[in-house]
Protein backbone atom coordinates (compact mmCIF):
# COMPACT_ATOMS: atom_id res chain seq x y z
CA UNK A 1 0.00 0.00 0.00
CA UNK A 2 0.84 3.37 -0.97
CA UNK A 3 0.74 5.98 2.26
CA UNK A 4 0.93 9.14 -1.22
CA UNK A 5 -2.36 7.66 -2.30
CA UNK A 6 -4.34 6.90 0.87
CA UNK A 7 -7.55 8.90 1.49
CA UNK A 8 -6.43 12.50 1.37
CA UNK A 9 -7.77 14.41 4.51
CA UNK A 10 -7.99 17.66 3.10
CA UNK A 11 -10.88 16.28 1.20
CA UNK A 12 -12.64 14.63 3.80
CA UNK A 13 -14.74 18.20 4.37
CA UNK A 14 -15.90 18.62 1.10
CA UNK A 15 -16.58 14.87 0.45
CA UNK A 16 -18.89 14.76 3.37
CA UNK A 17 -20.91 17.87 2.63
CA UNK A 18 -24.22 17.08 1.14
CA UNK A 19 -24.56 15.92 -2.49
CA UNK A 20 -25.85 18.57 -4.53
CA UNK A 21 -24.39 19.97 -7.08
CA UNK A 22 -22.74 24.02 -6.48
CA UNK A 23 -23.47 25.80 -9.45
CA UNK A 24 -21.30 28.23 -8.43
CA UNK A 25 -18.26 25.90 -8.53
CA UNK A 26 -19.25 25.20 -11.67
CA UNK A 27 -19.23 28.89 -12.34
CA UNK A 28 -15.75 29.29 -11.32
CA UNK A 29 -14.97 26.67 -13.22
CA UNK A 30 -16.08 28.35 -16.68
CA UNK A 31 -14.22 31.35 -15.51
CA UNK A 32 -11.01 29.33 -14.88
CA UNK A 33 -11.12 27.76 -18.63
CA UNK A 34 -12.14 31.56 -20.08
CA UNK A 35 -9.24 33.42 -18.52
CA UNK A 36 -6.38 30.79 -18.98
CA UNK A 37 -6.56 30.67 -22.70
CA UNK A 38 -4.90 33.74 -25.04
CA UNK A 39 -7.39 33.42 -27.24
CA UNK A 40 -10.04 35.34 -24.40
CA UNK A 41 -7.93 37.66 -24.12
CA UNK A 42 -7.05 38.33 -28.26
CA UNK A 43 -10.44 38.06 -28.77
CA UNK A 44 -11.45 40.53 -26.46
CA UNK A 45 -8.40 43.19 -27.04
CA UNK A 46 -9.91 42.49 -30.65
CA UNK A 47 -13.25 43.47 -30.03
CA UNK A 48 -12.17 47.13 -28.24
CA UNK A 49 -9.73 47.54 -30.76
CA UNK A 50 -12.55 47.70 -33.71
CA UNK A 51 -15.35 49.47 -31.48
CA UNK A 52 -13.54 52.02 -30.62
CA UNK A 53 -10.55 51.86 -33.37
CA UNK A 54 -12.76 52.15 -36.43
CA UNK A 55 -15.41 54.18 -34.19
CA UNK A 56 -12.56 57.01 -34.89
CA UNK A 57 -11.76 55.90 -37.98
CA UNK A 58 -14.97 56.83 -39.32
CA UNK A 59 -15.40 60.26 -36.94
CA UNK A 60 -12.24 61.60 -38.74
CA UNK A 61 -13.69 60.29 -42.06
CA UNK A 62 -16.51 62.29 -41.37
CA UNK A 63 -14.84 65.69 -40.25
CA UNK A 64 -12.95 65.24 -43.47
CA UNK A 65 -15.91 64.86 -45.73
CA UNK A 66 -17.83 67.76 -44.18
CA UNK A 67 -17.28 70.53 -45.86
CA UNK A 68 -18.41 68.43 -48.84
CA UNK A 69 -21.84 67.40 -47.27
CA UNK A 70 -25.06 68.93 -48.96
CA UNK A 71 -27.49 69.85 -46.40
CA UNK A 72 -29.77 67.25 -46.20
CA UNK A 73 -26.74 64.77 -45.88
CA UNK A 74 -25.67 66.99 -42.99
CA UNK A 75 -29.43 67.15 -41.22
CA UNK A 76 -29.43 63.12 -41.52
CA UNK A 77 -26.06 62.64 -39.97
CA UNK A 78 -26.70 60.73 -36.50
CA UNK A 79 -23.17 61.60 -34.38
CA UNK A 80 -24.28 58.73 -31.75
CA UNK A 81 -24.98 55.80 -34.78
CA UNK A 82 -21.48 57.06 -36.83
CA UNK A 83 -19.36 56.99 -33.32
CA UNK A 84 -20.67 52.98 -33.07
CA UNK A 85 -20.16 51.84 -36.13
CA UNK A 86 -17.15 50.01 -34.90
CA UNK A 87 -19.75 47.32 -34.17
CA UNK A 88 -19.99 46.03 -37.54
CA UNK A 89 -16.24 44.38 -37.21
CA UNK A 90 -16.55 44.44 -33.38
CA UNK A 91 -19.47 41.87 -33.31
CA UNK A 92 -17.36 39.44 -35.14
CA UNK A 93 -14.42 39.37 -32.63
CA UNK A 94 -16.93 38.85 -30.14
CA UNK A 95 -19.32 36.35 -31.95
CA UNK A 96 -15.69 34.16 -32.03
CA UNK A 97 -14.87 34.57 -28.70
CA UNK A 98 -18.30 33.16 -27.93
CA UNK A 99 -17.76 30.55 -30.61
CA UNK A 100 -14.76 29.18 -29.27
CA UNK A 101 -15.42 29.01 -25.83
CA UNK A 102 -17.62 26.07 -26.63
CA UNK A 103 -15.99 24.89 -30.11
CA UNK A 104 -12.76 25.10 -28.04
CA UNK A 105 -13.68 21.80 -26.05
CA UNK A 106 -15.05 19.51 -28.17
CA UNK A 107 -11.57 20.13 -30.51
CA UNK A 108 -9.93 19.39 -27.89
CA UNK A 109 -12.05 16.73 -26.02
CA UNK A 110 -11.58 18.87 -23.05
CA UNK A 111 -15.34 18.36 -23.29
CA UNK A 112 -15.87 14.95 -22.26
CA UNK A 113 -13.94 15.96 -19.27
CA UNK A 114 -16.15 18.88 -18.66
CA UNK A 115 -19.09 16.49 -18.65
CA UNK A 116 -17.52 13.63 -16.63
CA UNK A 117 -17.10 16.15 -13.90
CA UNK A 118 -20.67 18.25 -14.21
CA UNK A 119 -23.25 15.91 -15.55
CA UNK A 120 -25.41 18.04 -15.32
CA UNK A 121 -24.97 20.04 -19.00
CA UNK A 122 -27.08 22.71 -18.68
CA UNK A 123 -25.38 23.72 -15.50
CA UNK A 124 -22.38 23.43 -17.62
CA UNK A 125 -23.95 25.77 -20.66
CA UNK A 126 -25.51 28.14 -17.59
CA UNK A 127 -22.03 28.81 -16.34
CA UNK A 128 -20.39 29.39 -19.50
CA UNK A 129 -23.26 32.24 -20.48
CA UNK A 130 -22.79 33.80 -17.32
CA UNK A 131 -19.09 34.24 -17.46
CA UNK A 132 -18.99 35.21 -21.33
CA UNK A 133 -21.75 37.32 -20.74
CA UNK A 134 -20.57 39.06 -17.82
CA UNK A 135 -16.59 39.55 -19.27
CA UNK A 136 -18.06 40.45 -22.69
CA UNK A 137 -20.67 43.19 -21.26
CA UNK A 138 -17.58 44.77 -19.07
CA UNK A 139 -15.11 44.92 -22.27
CA UNK A 140 -18.46 45.88 -24.35
CA UNK A 141 -19.41 48.88 -22.18
CA UNK A 142 -16.23 50.16 -21.73
CA UNK A 143 -15.69 50.26 -25.43
CA UNK A 144 -18.63 51.31 -25.99
CA UNK A 145 -17.83 54.36 -24.55
CA UNK A 146 -14.80 55.30 -25.27
CA UNK A 147 -16.17 54.43 -29.00
CA UNK A 148 -18.89 57.33 -28.28
CA UNK A 149 -16.84 60.05 -26.18
CA UNK A 150 -13.67 59.69 -28.30
CA UNK A 151 -15.64 59.76 -31.77
CA UNK A 152 -17.91 62.84 -30.04
CA UNK A 153 -14.62 64.85 -29.45
CA UNK A 154 -13.28 64.23 -32.99
CA UNK A 155 -16.74 64.98 -34.16
CA UNK A 156 -16.79 68.41 -32.01
CA UNK A 157 -14.61 69.69 -34.60
CA UNK A 158 -17.14 70.72 -36.43
CA UNK A 159 -19.71 70.93 -33.85
CA UNK A 160 -21.99 68.19 -34.80
CA UNK A 161 -21.36 66.18 -31.78
CA UNK A 162 -24.01 64.44 -29.66
CA UNK A 163 -23.88 64.19 -25.72
CA UNK A 164 -24.84 61.36 -23.49
CA UNK A 165 -27.70 63.42 -21.61
CA UNK A 166 -29.17 64.08 -25.43
CA UNK A 167 -32.49 61.85 -25.68
CA UNK A 168 -32.10 58.73 -27.00
CA UNK A 169 -28.23 59.12 -27.02
CA UNK A 170 -27.39 56.43 -23.14
CA UNK A 171 -29.88 54.03 -24.82
CA UNK A 172 -27.75 54.26 -28.02
CA UNK A 173 -24.03 53.66 -26.19
CA UNK A 174 -25.52 50.96 -23.69
CA UNK A 175 -27.39 49.47 -26.15
CA UNK A 176 -24.18 49.11 -28.62
CA UNK A 177 -22.77 47.06 -25.53
CA UNK A 178 -25.91 44.62 -25.03
CA UNK A 179 -26.21 43.89 -28.76
CA UNK A 180 -22.53 42.88 -28.59
CA UNK A 181 -22.73 40.55 -26.12
CA UNK A 182 -25.70 39.33 -27.69
CA UNK A 183 -23.79 38.49 -30.43
CA UNK A 184 -21.25 36.52 -28.48
CA UNK A 185 -24.41 34.64 -26.65
CA UNK A 186 -25.85 33.62 -30.73
CA UNK A 187 -21.92 32.49 -31.18
CA UNK A 188 -22.51 30.28 -27.26
CA UNK A 189 -25.43 29.03 -28.68
CA UNK A 190 -24.16 28.42 -32.40
CA UNK A 191 -21.15 26.78 -30.90
CA UNK A 192 -22.76 23.87 -28.42
CA UNK A 193 -25.33 23.52 -32.08
CA UNK A 194 -22.61 23.08 -34.35
CA UNK A 195 -19.38 21.71 -32.37
CA UNK A 196 -17.17 23.05 -34.88
CA UNK A 197 -15.25 26.45 -34.96
CA UNK A 198 -15.27 26.73 -38.42
CA UNK A 199 -19.26 25.66 -39.14
CA UNK A 200 -20.30 28.14 -35.83
CA UNK A 201 -18.01 31.00 -37.34
CA UNK A 202 -19.41 30.70 -40.96
CA UNK A 203 -23.19 30.15 -39.85
CA UNK A 204 -22.51 33.27 -37.38
CA UNK A 205 -21.28 35.32 -40.57
CA UNK A 206 -23.96 34.32 -42.43
CA UNK A 207 -26.67 35.12 -39.85
CA UNK A 208 -25.28 38.71 -39.05
CA UNK A 209 -23.03 39.83 -42.13
CA UNK A 210 -24.13 37.98 -45.45
CA UNK A 211 -28.32 37.40 -44.79
CA UNK A 212 -28.39 41.30 -44.75
CA UNK A 213 -26.47 41.71 -47.77
CA UNK A 214 -28.77 38.97 -49.21
CA UNK A 215 -32.15 41.15 -47.83
CA UNK A 216 -31.17 43.76 -49.34
CA UNK A 217 -30.98 42.59 -52.99
CA UNK A 218 -34.48 42.04 -52.79
CA UNK A 219 -36.40 44.38 -54.40
CA UNK A 220 -38.14 47.63 -52.68
CA UNK A 221 -39.45 47.66 -50.15
CA UNK A 222 -39.20 44.25 -49.19
CA UNK A 223 -35.35 44.25 -49.12
CA UNK A 224 -35.72 46.96 -46.22
CA UNK A 225 -38.62 45.49 -44.68
CA UNK A 226 -36.71 42.31 -44.58
CA UNK A 227 -33.55 43.38 -43.09
CA UNK A 228 -35.18 45.09 -39.98
CA UNK A 229 -36.63 41.70 -39.36
CA UNK A 230 -33.20 39.71 -39.28
CA UNK A 231 -31.42 39.42 -36.09
CA UNK A 232 -28.92 42.32 -36.76
CA UNK A 233 -31.47 44.94 -38.05
CA UNK A 234 -33.57 44.07 -35.26
CA UNK A 235 -30.74 43.84 -32.59
CA UNK A 236 -29.04 47.02 -34.13
CA UNK A 237 -32.60 49.21 -34.08
CA UNK A 238 -31.33 49.89 -30.32
CA UNK A 239 -28.07 52.32 -32.01
CA UNK A 240 -30.67 54.34 -33.27
CA UNK A 241 -31.23 57.91 -31.86
CA UNK A 242 -33.50 59.05 -34.43
CA UNK A 243 -35.95 56.84 -35.10
CA UNK A 244 -36.48 55.84 -38.79
CA UNK A 245 -38.81 53.44 -40.52
CA UNK A 246 -35.75 51.66 -41.77
CA UNK A 247 -35.80 49.90 -38.57
CA UNK A 248 -38.15 48.70 -35.68
CA UNK A 249 -38.46 50.73 -32.82
CA UNK A 250 -35.54 50.42 -30.69
CA UNK A 251 -37.23 48.61 -27.75
CA UNK A 252 -39.30 46.04 -30.26
CA UNK A 253 -36.33 45.34 -31.97
CA UNK A 254 -34.12 44.59 -29.14
CA UNK A 255 -37.05 42.27 -27.84
CA UNK A 256 -37.07 40.86 -30.99
CA UNK A 257 -33.26 40.01 -31.27
CA UNK A 258 -33.79 38.55 -27.68
CA UNK A 259 -36.36 36.49 -28.91
CA UNK A 260 -34.08 34.97 -31.84
CA UNK A 261 -31.35 34.54 -29.09
CA UNK A 262 -33.48 32.90 -26.79
CA UNK A 263 -34.87 30.34 -29.64
CA UNK A 264 -31.13 29.26 -30.08
CA UNK A 265 -30.36 28.90 -27.02
CA UNK A 266 -33.44 27.18 -26.08
CA UNK A 267 -32.31 24.70 -29.02
CA UNK A 268 -28.47 24.53 -27.13
CA UNK A 269 -29.81 23.67 -24.30
CA UNK A 270 -32.16 20.51 -25.58
CA UNK A 271 -29.36 19.54 -28.24
CA UNK A 272 -26.67 19.40 -25.26
CA UNK A 273 -29.23 17.55 -22.85
CA UNK A 274 -29.76 14.27 -25.50
CA UNK A 275 -26.74 14.35 -27.87
CA UNK A 276 -23.84 12.04 -27.25
CA UNK A 277 -20.43 13.96 -25.76
CA UNK B 1 -18.33 -0.86 -7.45
CA UNK B 2 -19.00 -0.35 -11.33
CA UNK B 3 -22.32 -2.53 -12.78
CA UNK B 4 -23.16 -3.32 -16.17
CA UNK B 5 -26.45 -4.91 -16.87
CA UNK B 6 -27.45 -5.63 -20.76
CA UNK B 7 -25.41 -2.71 -21.92
CA UNK B 8 -25.65 -1.72 -25.84
CA UNK B 9 -25.04 1.48 -27.70
CA UNK B 10 -26.09 1.55 -31.82
CA UNK B 11 -24.70 4.27 -33.60
CA UNK B 12 -26.57 4.61 -36.59
CA UNK B 13 -25.92 0.61 -38.39
CA UNK B 14 -22.95 0.28 -36.31
CA UNK B 15 -23.46 -1.70 -33.29
CA UNK B 16 -20.27 -0.88 -31.13
CA UNK B 17 -21.70 -2.73 -27.35
CA UNK B 18 -24.28 -5.38 -27.75
CA UNK B 19 -25.81 -6.72 -24.39
CA UNK B 20 -22.84 -6.98 -21.95
CA UNK B 21 -23.07 -7.24 -18.28
CA UNK B 22 -20.84 -7.97 -15.75
CA UNK B 23 -19.53 -6.46 -12.82
CA UNK B 24 -15.87 -4.41 -11.94
CA UNK B 25 -15.61 -5.39 -8.16
CA UNK B 26 -13.68 -3.49 -5.71
CA UNK B 27 -10.05 -4.24 -4.06
CA UNK B 28 -9.01 -5.77 -7.75
CA UNK B 29 -7.01 -4.22 -10.58
CA UNK B 30 -9.53 -5.40 -13.53
CA UNK B 31 -8.27 -5.15 -16.92
CA UNK B 32 -10.39 -4.49 -19.91
CA UNK B 33 -9.25 -5.96 -23.04
CA UNK B 34 -10.22 -6.27 -26.28
CA UNK B 35 -9.40 -6.06 -30.43
CA UNK B 36 -9.48 -2.23 -31.57
CA UNK B 37 -13.22 -1.78 -32.06
CA UNK B 38 -14.46 -4.14 -29.68
CA UNK B 39 -16.25 -1.61 -27.64
CA UNK B 40 -13.74 -0.65 -24.77
CA UNK B 41 -14.10 2.83 -25.11
CA UNK B 42 -17.75 3.40 -25.74
CA UNK B 43 -18.23 1.39 -22.78
CA UNK B 44 -16.21 3.44 -20.66
CA UNK B 45 -18.38 6.45 -21.94
CA UNK B 46 -21.50 4.74 -21.52
CA UNK B 47 -20.36 4.11 -17.48
CA UNK B 48 -19.88 8.05 -17.40
CA UNK B 49 -22.60 9.17 -19.09
CA UNK B 50 -21.06 10.78 -22.06
CA UNK B 51 -22.92 8.46 -24.41
CA UNK B 52 -26.53 7.47 -23.69
CA UNK B 53 -27.05 3.53 -23.87
CA UNK B 54 -29.29 2.23 -26.57
CA UNK B 55 -30.43 -0.11 -23.99
CA UNK B 56 -29.59 -1.85 -20.57
CA UNK B 57 -27.74 0.42 -17.94
CA UNK B 58 -24.54 0.88 -16.33
CA UNK B 59 -24.65 1.88 -12.49
CA UNK B 60 -21.49 3.44 -10.32
CA UNK B 61 -21.39 2.73 -6.50
CA UNK B 62 -25.47 2.06 -7.46
CA UNK B 63 -26.26 5.15 -9.13
CA UNK B 64 -26.68 6.11 -12.86
CA UNK B 65 -23.51 8.32 -13.51
CA UNK B 66 -25.68 11.48 -14.66
CA UNK B 67 -27.43 11.34 -10.85
CA UNK B 68 -24.38 11.80 -9.23
CA UNK B 69 -23.65 15.58 -8.41
CA UNK B 70 -20.45 15.56 -7.33
CA UNK B 71 -18.54 12.72 -9.50
CA UNK B 72 -15.00 13.22 -9.08
CA UNK B 73 -15.08 12.73 -5.37
CA UNK B 74 -16.75 9.01 -6.68
CA UNK B 75 -15.29 8.19 -9.97
CA UNK B 76 -12.34 9.27 -11.44
CA UNK B 77 -11.75 9.04 -14.98
CA UNK B 78 -8.45 8.79 -17.68
CA UNK B 79 -10.60 8.89 -21.23
CA UNK B 80 -9.23 7.98 -24.69
CA UNK B 81 -9.24 11.15 -25.96
CA UNK B 82 -7.47 13.20 -23.29
CA UNK B 83 -9.06 16.33 -23.61
CA UNK B 84 -6.35 18.46 -22.36
CA UNK B 85 -6.42 22.43 -23.67
CA UNK B 86 -2.79 22.80 -25.32
CA UNK B 87 -2.94 26.71 -24.43
CA UNK B 88 -4.02 26.24 -20.67
CA UNK B 89 -1.23 25.58 -18.69
CA UNK B 90 -1.09 22.16 -16.55
CA UNK B 91 -2.78 23.72 -13.09
CA UNK B 92 -5.16 25.90 -14.83
CA UNK B 93 -6.52 22.88 -16.51
CA UNK B 94 -6.53 20.94 -12.71
CA UNK B 95 -8.31 23.20 -11.25
CA UNK B 96 -11.41 24.06 -13.68
CA UNK B 97 -11.93 20.60 -12.64
CA UNK B 98 -11.58 21.01 -9.58
CA UNK B 99 -13.55 23.92 -8.89
CA UNK B 100 -16.45 22.33 -10.95
CA UNK B 101 -17.00 19.88 -7.85
CA UNK B 102 -16.00 21.89 -4.81
CA UNK B 103 -12.39 20.43 -4.35
CA UNK B 104 -10.42 22.64 -2.99
CA UNK B 105 -7.33 24.41 -4.49
CA UNK B 106 -4.42 22.31 -2.23
CA UNK B 107 -5.29 19.24 -4.01
CA UNK B 108 -4.77 20.58 -7.17
CA UNK B 109 -0.60 21.13 -5.98
CA UNK B 110 -1.43 17.73 -4.47
CA UNK B 111 -1.91 15.89 -7.24
CA UNK B 112 0.31 17.56 -9.37
CA UNK B 113 3.11 16.62 -7.04
CA UNK B 114 1.87 12.50 -6.99
CA UNK B 115 2.03 12.64 -10.91
CA UNK B 116 5.65 14.10 -10.98
CA UNK B 117 4.29 17.60 -13.12
CA UNK B 118 4.70 19.92 -10.14
CA UNK B 119 7.85 21.42 -11.19
CA UNK B 120 6.03 22.38 -14.86
CA UNK B 121 2.59 22.74 -13.04
CA UNK B 122 2.32 26.78 -14.54
CA UNK B 123 3.58 25.51 -18.46
CA UNK B 124 1.10 25.42 -21.00
CA UNK B 125 0.68 21.61 -21.67
CA UNK B 126 0.71 22.32 -25.75
CA UNK B 127 4.82 21.72 -24.92
CA UNK B 128 4.03 18.60 -22.79
CA UNK B 129 5.62 15.17 -24.15
CA UNK B 130 2.95 12.38 -24.62
CA UNK B 131 3.99 11.15 -21.30
CA UNK B 132 3.39 13.95 -19.32
CA UNK B 133 -0.08 14.72 -20.97
CA UNK B 134 -0.56 11.34 -19.85
CA UNK B 135 0.40 11.79 -16.47
CA UNK B 136 -1.53 15.31 -16.35
CA UNK B 137 -4.80 13.01 -17.44
CA UNK B 138 -3.99 10.84 -14.26
CA UNK B 139 -3.79 13.66 -12.37
CA UNK B 140 -7.41 14.76 -13.56
CA UNK B 141 -8.62 11.48 -12.29
CA UNK B 142 -7.02 11.62 -9.14
CA UNK B 143 -8.66 14.77 -8.01
CA UNK B 144 -11.29 13.45 -6.38
CA UNK B 145 -9.71 10.68 -4.04
CA UNK B 146 -12.19 8.50 -5.96
CA UNK B 147 -13.16 5.41 -5.18
CA UNK B 148 -13.84 4.09 -8.47
CA UNK B 149 -11.07 4.69 -11.38
CA UNK B 150 -11.52 4.31 -14.98
CA UNK B 151 -8.55 4.08 -17.48
CA UNK B 152 -8.37 4.00 -20.92
CA UNK B 153 -4.91 3.08 -21.73
CA UNK B 154 -3.28 4.45 -19.11
CA UNK B 155 0.30 3.31 -19.79
CA UNK B 156 0.50 4.74 -23.51
CA UNK B 157 3.41 7.17 -23.91
CA UNK B 158 4.95 6.43 -20.56
CA UNK B 159 8.17 5.31 -20.05
CA UNK B 160 9.57 2.43 -18.14
CA UNK B 161 10.05 4.39 -14.79
CA UNK B 162 5.92 6.00 -15.33
CA UNK B 163 5.23 2.67 -16.50
CA UNK B 164 6.41 0.73 -13.04
CA UNK B 165 5.23 3.67 -11.13
CA UNK B 166 1.55 3.50 -12.18
CA UNK B 167 1.77 0.12 -11.95
CA UNK B 168 2.29 0.62 -8.31
CA UNK B 169 -0.15 3.40 -8.25
CA UNK B 170 -3.11 1.08 -9.66
CA UNK B 171 -2.36 -2.10 -7.15
CA UNK B 172 -2.14 0.48 -4.10
CA UNK B 173 -5.14 2.03 -5.27
CA UNK B 174 -6.95 -1.99 -5.34
CA UNK B 175 -5.50 -2.45 -2.29
CA UNK B 176 -7.06 0.12 -0.67
CA UNK B 177 -10.50 -1.08 -1.71
CA UNK B 178 -10.68 0.90 -4.59
CA UNK B 179 -12.37 0.20 -7.89
CA UNK B 180 -9.90 -0.24 -10.89
CA UNK B 181 -10.74 -0.79 -14.16
CA UNK B 182 -8.24 -0.45 -17.04
CA UNK B 183 -8.00 -0.76 -20.63
CA UNK B 184 -4.67 -1.55 -22.24
CA UNK B 185 -3.27 -3.13 -25.13
CA UNK B 186 0.25 -3.93 -23.75
CA UNK B 187 -0.44 -7.42 -22.63
CA UNK B 188 2.86 -7.67 -20.49
CA UNK B 189 1.45 -4.95 -19.01
CA UNK B 190 -1.70 -6.31 -18.14
CA UNK B 191 -0.78 -9.47 -17.01
CA UNK B 192 1.69 -7.50 -14.96
CA UNK B 193 -1.20 -5.12 -13.31
CA UNK B 194 -4.32 -6.62 -13.60
CA UNK B 195 -5.91 -9.05 -10.95
CA UNK B 196 -9.34 -9.74 -13.29
CA UNK B 197 -9.99 -9.35 -17.02
CA UNK B 198 -12.75 -8.62 -19.04
CA UNK B 199 -12.71 -9.49 -22.55
CA UNK B 200 -14.89 -8.14 -25.24
CA UNK B 201 -14.90 -8.49 -28.71
CA UNK B 202 -17.73 -7.05 -31.43
CA UNK B 203 -19.19 -5.45 -28.28
CA UNK B 204 -20.03 -8.88 -26.56
CA UNK B 205 -18.44 -10.37 -23.47
CA UNK B 206 -16.26 -13.24 -24.23
CA UNK B 207 -14.24 -13.86 -20.51
CA UNK B 208 -15.03 -12.43 -17.20
CA UNK B 209 -12.39 -14.25 -14.60
CA UNK B 210 -9.07 -13.84 -13.20
CA UNK B 211 -6.09 -13.27 -15.14
CA UNK B 212 -4.25 -17.08 -14.00
CA UNK B 213 -8.17 -19.04 -14.87
CA UNK B 214 -7.78 -16.85 -17.91
CA UNK B 215 -4.09 -18.03 -18.66
CA UNK B 216 -4.90 -21.76 -17.38
CA UNK B 217 -8.20 -22.14 -19.74
CA UNK B 218 -6.14 -21.01 -22.70
CA UNK B 219 -4.80 -24.33 -24.92
CA UNK B 220 -1.64 -22.67 -25.43
CA UNK B 221 -0.41 -24.40 -21.90
CA UNK B 222 1.99 -27.77 -22.30
CA UNK B 223 3.86 -29.90 -21.08
CA UNK B 224 7.61 -30.02 -22.04
CA UNK B 225 9.31 -33.47 -21.57
CA UNK B 226 12.68 -34.90 -22.64
CA UNK B 227 13.65 -38.66 -23.18
CA UNK B 228 16.25 -40.63 -24.49
CA UNK B 229 13.35 -43.06 -25.54
CA UNK B 230 11.23 -40.42 -27.25
CA UNK B 231 9.82 -42.98 -29.56
CA UNK B 232 8.77 -45.05 -26.47
CA UNK B 233 7.64 -41.73 -24.54
CA UNK B 234 5.04 -40.75 -27.74
CA UNK B 235 3.28 -43.78 -27.92
CA UNK B 236 2.89 -44.14 -24.42
CA UNK B 237 1.68 -40.44 -24.61
CA UNK B 238 -0.24 -40.09 -27.48
CA UNK B 239 -3.75 -41.77 -26.80
CA UNK B 240 -4.05 -39.34 -24.19
CA UNK B 241 -2.83 -36.47 -24.86
CA UNK B 242 -4.83 -33.54 -26.78
CA UNK B 243 -1.43 -32.56 -28.79
CA UNK B 244 2.03 -33.83 -29.49
CA UNK B 245 4.80 -31.96 -31.25
CA UNK B 246 8.52 -31.99 -31.17
CA UNK B 247 10.81 -29.38 -30.71
CA UNK B 248 14.00 -28.19 -32.40
CA UNK B 249 15.73 -29.84 -29.71
CA UNK B 250 14.56 -32.77 -29.32
CA UNK B 251 12.45 -32.55 -26.39
CA UNK B 252 8.23 -33.17 -26.66
CA UNK B 253 5.56 -31.12 -26.15
CA UNK B 254 2.22 -32.33 -24.54
CA UNK B 255 -0.74 -30.67 -24.52
CA UNK B 256 -3.81 -31.44 -22.47
CA UNK B 257 -1.73 -33.49 -19.21
CA UNK B 258 -0.15 -31.86 -16.12
CA UNK B 259 3.40 -32.90 -15.60
CA UNK B 260 2.69 -35.80 -12.60
CA UNK B 261 0.58 -37.01 -15.21
CA UNK B 262 3.11 -37.72 -17.47
CA UNK B 263 5.94 -38.20 -14.56
CA UNK B 264 3.63 -41.04 -13.41
CA UNK B 265 3.22 -42.83 -16.57
CA UNK B 266 6.65 -42.66 -17.46
CA UNK B 267 7.32 -44.00 -14.61
CA UNK B 268 5.22 -46.84 -14.28
CA UNK B 269 6.17 -47.89 -18.10
CA UNK B 270 9.85 -47.60 -16.86
CA UNK B 271 10.65 -44.56 -19.25
CA UNK B 272 13.44 -42.38 -18.29
CA UNK B 273 12.96 -38.48 -18.45
CA UNK B 274 16.10 -35.91 -18.21
CA UNK B 275 13.84 -32.91 -18.65
CA UNK B 276 10.02 -32.25 -17.16
CA UNK B 277 8.52 -28.76 -17.07
CA UNK B 278 5.33 -27.11 -17.81
CA UNK B 279 5.09 -24.16 -20.01
CA UNK B 280 2.28 -21.87 -19.56
CA UNK B 281 0.74 -19.68 -22.32
CA UNK B 282 1.50 -15.95 -22.09
CA UNK B 283 -1.42 -13.73 -21.35
CA UNK B 284 -0.34 -12.21 -25.13
CA UNK B 285 -1.59 -16.14 -26.24
CA UNK B 286 -4.24 -17.08 -24.38
CA UNK B 287 -5.87 -14.12 -25.55
CA UNK B 288 -5.12 -13.78 -28.84
CA UNK B 289 -6.85 -17.40 -29.48
CA UNK B 290 -9.76 -16.29 -27.33
CA UNK B 291 -10.38 -13.18 -29.54
CA UNK B 292 -9.42 -14.37 -33.01
CA UNK B 293 -12.47 -14.61 -34.44
CA UNK B 294 -13.88 -11.08 -32.60
CA UNK B 295 -11.49 -8.90 -34.65
CA UNK B 296 -12.52 -6.75 -36.63
CA UNK B 297 -9.77 -5.05 -38.49
CA UNK B 298 -7.22 -8.07 -39.52
CA UNK B 299 -4.32 -7.72 -42.25
CA UNK B 300 -5.18 -10.11 -44.68
CA UNK B 301 -2.99 -11.93 -45.49
CA UNK B 302 -1.42 -12.06 -42.03
CA UNK B 303 2.39 -10.81 -42.61
CA UNK B 304 4.02 -10.81 -39.71
CA UNK B 305 6.14 -14.08 -39.26
CA UNK B 306 5.80 -13.51 -35.34
CA UNK B 307 1.56 -13.69 -34.93
CA UNK B 308 1.75 -16.32 -37.55
CA UNK B 309 3.84 -18.40 -34.98
CA UNK B 310 1.55 -17.52 -31.68
CA UNK B 311 -1.65 -17.85 -33.37
CA UNK B 312 -0.18 -21.63 -35.29
CA UNK B 313 1.29 -22.70 -31.55
CA UNK B 314 -1.92 -24.56 -30.39
CA UNK B 315 -2.14 -26.53 -33.98
CA UNK B 316 -0.43 -29.77 -34.23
Amino acid sequence: MTTTISADPTLALERSRPDTLPLTGVIASEATKFRSVRSTWWTLLCTAAMMVGFGVLFCYAYVARFDRLDARERLLFDPTLHSLRGLFLAQLAVGVLGVLIVTNEYATGMIRNTFAAVPQRSAVLAAKLVVFSAAALVVTTVSSFAAFLVGQSILSQKHVQASLSDPGVLRAVIGAALYLVGIGVLGVGLGVLLRRTAGAIATLVGLILVLPILAQALPSPWNTDVAKLLPDGAGQAILQVHHTTDSLSPLIGFALFCGYLAVILTAAFITLARRDA
Amino acid sequence: MIEIRDLAKRYGDTVAVDGLTFDVKPGWVTGFLGPNGAGKSTTMRLILGLDAPSRGTAKVNGRAYRDIHRPLFEVGALLEARGIHPGRSARDHLLALAQANGIPRGRVDHVLEMVGLASVAHKRAGGFSLGMNQRLGIAGALLGDPEVLLLDEPVNGLDPEGIIWIRTLLRGLAAEGRTVLLSSHLMSEMSMTAHRLIVIGRGRLIADTSVEEFIQRSSGNYVRVRSPEPDRLRALLAPHAQSLEDTDDGALLVGGLDCPTVADAAFEAGIRIHELAAETASLEEAYLELTQDSVEYRPDPPSDPRTQSVAAAPVT
